[in-house]
Order: structure tokens, then sequence, then C-alpha cells
């Protein structure tokens, strides 16, 4: 190398640091990915809120879904839920799962905010959101037809969540399932 | 009510919050599985609160996987399998002390790494140093040599 050139390794190597730590800063450190992505959804055997008969990981199968984890004590819950009503609106198959929750404030939610689960898996030991990994709600999982977790988001899901990345996956899942 | 029970109540409150805001206890069979979950909780990073292991803190995820902890263990599951459990749910990212492989072993060897590399590049550094300094020395020509004796003789004179 050029001595000349020699004299811009310090310029350079700051250059180098300083757009690394600038890309830092823009970077979300509580963005994790699920351990579960291109797994099977955890088996579990629970009871449906305002229903008897025993839910397992086999009635998410049949359709390309939305498994929305909520509870009745999370606040951004409420923030998704008017959007969630309309997704549902919109023909999305959700599923909810009640996520360390009472019964009955979270049938009254329903009732006041309207339901837009085809039905809700009562999780409230939370051991299945253990064994989903999650770690606060909301969170919301695609999954596939064959009951295969594809996608996982924390956080509210918006127009801007559902149209940016959740919405693509879903429709070329949905078209992969309509073709087999 | 007296003044001495009057106080008593007081004194028995104030002790209260403290009791309420402490972290739940476990009772465990066996002295050794106590040992384990303490060093356990503190491998264990909270996945909510980033920057705390599960022993230090209080969200409401930490107490479920302290809760599990407990239960596996009185379960009679090893060390590696309850890490093991950890991991297939929450990602590597739940251990403070990553395993040795995949992804992580750019964690295990970059400080090595970059160690050699310092010492690579001091290394090469010290040497064209030395290079220069005797190339310098050599490229002296005799008539230089002549000239540097003649100004030093000059210096020597003066003083």
């Amino acid at each position: 190398m050029a001595p000349r050139l020699k004299l811009f390794l310090p310029l350079i190597l700051f250059a180098m640091l300083a757009i690394t730590l600038f890309r830092g800063l823009s970077l979300d450190p509580s963005e994790m990915p699920s351990a579960l992505i291109d797994r099977p959804f955890p088996a579990f055997n629970l009871t449906g809120l305002g229903q008897s008969r025993p839910l397992s990981q086999a009635d998410l199968e049949g359709q390309v879904s939305l498994v929305n984890v909520w509870a009745t004590w999370c606040v951004a819950c409420r923030v998704e839920h008017p959007y969630l009503n309309q997704l549902s609106q919109q023909g999305v198959p959700l599923f909810g799962l009640n996520y360390k929750d009472n019964d009955a404030d979270a049938q009254r939610w329903l009732d006041e905010l309207g339901n837009p689960y085809r039905f809700n898996i009562a999780d409230r030991d939370g051991t299945l959101g253990l064994d989903l990994g999650v770690y606060g709600a909301p969170e919301t999982y695609l999954v596939d037809a064959t009951g295969v977790i594809r996608y996982r988001h924390v956080g509210v899901v918006d127009e801007g969540v559902w149209s940016a990345l959740l919405e693509p996956l879903y429709q070329t899942l949905t078209e992969e399932n309509d073709t087999q | 009510m007296n003044r001495t029970s009057l106080l008593l109540v007081i004194a028995v409150a104030m002790f209260a919050a403290p009791a309420l805001a402490l972290i739940e206890t476990y009772d465990f069979s066996d002295p050794e599985l106590e040992v384990r979950y303490q060093s356990l909780t503190q491998e264990l990073r909270c996945p909510k609160c980033q920057n705390q292991n599960i022993a230090d803190s209080n969200a409401p995820i930490s107490q479920d996987l302290r809760k599990l902890l407990h239960q596996q263990l009185e379960a009679g599951e090893s060390d590696d399998e309850i890490l093991d459990h950890m991991v297939a749910r929450y990602g590597e990212f739940v251990r403070y002390r990553p395993s040795f492989g995949g992804v992580s072993i750019i964690l295990w060897l970059a400080p090595a790494l970059l160690l050699l590399a310092a010492f690579g590049v001091l290394l090469l550094t010290l040497r064209s140093k030395s290079r220069a300094t005797t190339a310098g020395v050599a490229s002296l020509s005799a008539e230089e040599q002549a000239r540097l004796a003649s100004l030093l003789n000059k210096v020597e004179r003066d003083s």
C-alpha cells in the first residue's frame, strides 16, 4: 500500500465503525425470531373459552391461520383488537389464545369488543404459552394448513404490520395450500 | 385495643409489604437441587427484560420459568435436559452461557481470533520498523559517512 493511502487507514476504520454503530441505532434488540419457526405448533389439550369441548393442536389445521395470544390485562391487546375484528371480517381465520387470564373477564371482553376468533384456547396457567415461547402478549403466530408455525410477530398487529409482514406470507401459504 | 397491641399491629404491617414484594420461594426435596436451581436461574436469561437473568427479574415470564425450573428439577431432569427444553422454546437467546457450536461458535472464537490478528499486526509492524532502520543505516554511502563524521567532529570541536 502506498504510504499516502496508509494515512487514510484511521479514517477508513472510523467510517466502518461509524456505519456499524449507526446501523445498530435502528435495530430493535427486543425483536427475536421464535425458536419454533418451521416447527409444528406445540401439542396441547386445553378447554376452549365458553365451551367444554377439549381443544388440541389438530383443531388449528386445515387452513392457514393466525393464532393471536391475548389477555384482558394486556393493554396493547385492546389496541389491536379493532384491527383483528376487521381482519376476521375480511375472512382471515383467527384463533385466540387467552393467555393467563380469567374466563369471566375474557368472555366480557369478547362480548363488549366483538369476537374475531373462531375459538379461544383458554391457557389459564400459561403452560401452552411456555411451550410456544411466548414472553409477552400480544403475540401473533402465522400457522400454515398443516399446523406448522411459519412466522411470529411480537406486539400489536395493525394495518402496517399486516400488509408489510403478515399478509405476503399469508397469501403465499394460502396459494400453496389451494394448489395442493 | 390497647396501646401495645396497636403498636404490634403497626410493626407487623411494616414487615408485610416487603414480604409480599419478595420473590417466591420453593422447597426442594434435596439441598443439591437448590444449588442447581440457584445456578440455573443465574444462567437463564429473561426473554422479556433482556439484560436480566430469571433470578433477578420479577417479570411474569421469569416467575413462570422459575416455576417450570422447579418442577423440572424435582422431576429429576439433568441440567442439559432443562437447558435444551428452554432453548427449544425460547432460542439460544435464553442462555447467558451459549452452547459451543452452531451460530454461537463465533462468540466463543472471536476473542481468540481477534487476539491472534492483533499479534499478527504487531509482528508485521515491528518487522517493517526494524527493516526500515537497518536499511536506513546500510544505505549511507561512503561519501555520506565521511560527511557525517566531519559533522560530528565539528560538533565536538564547538562544544
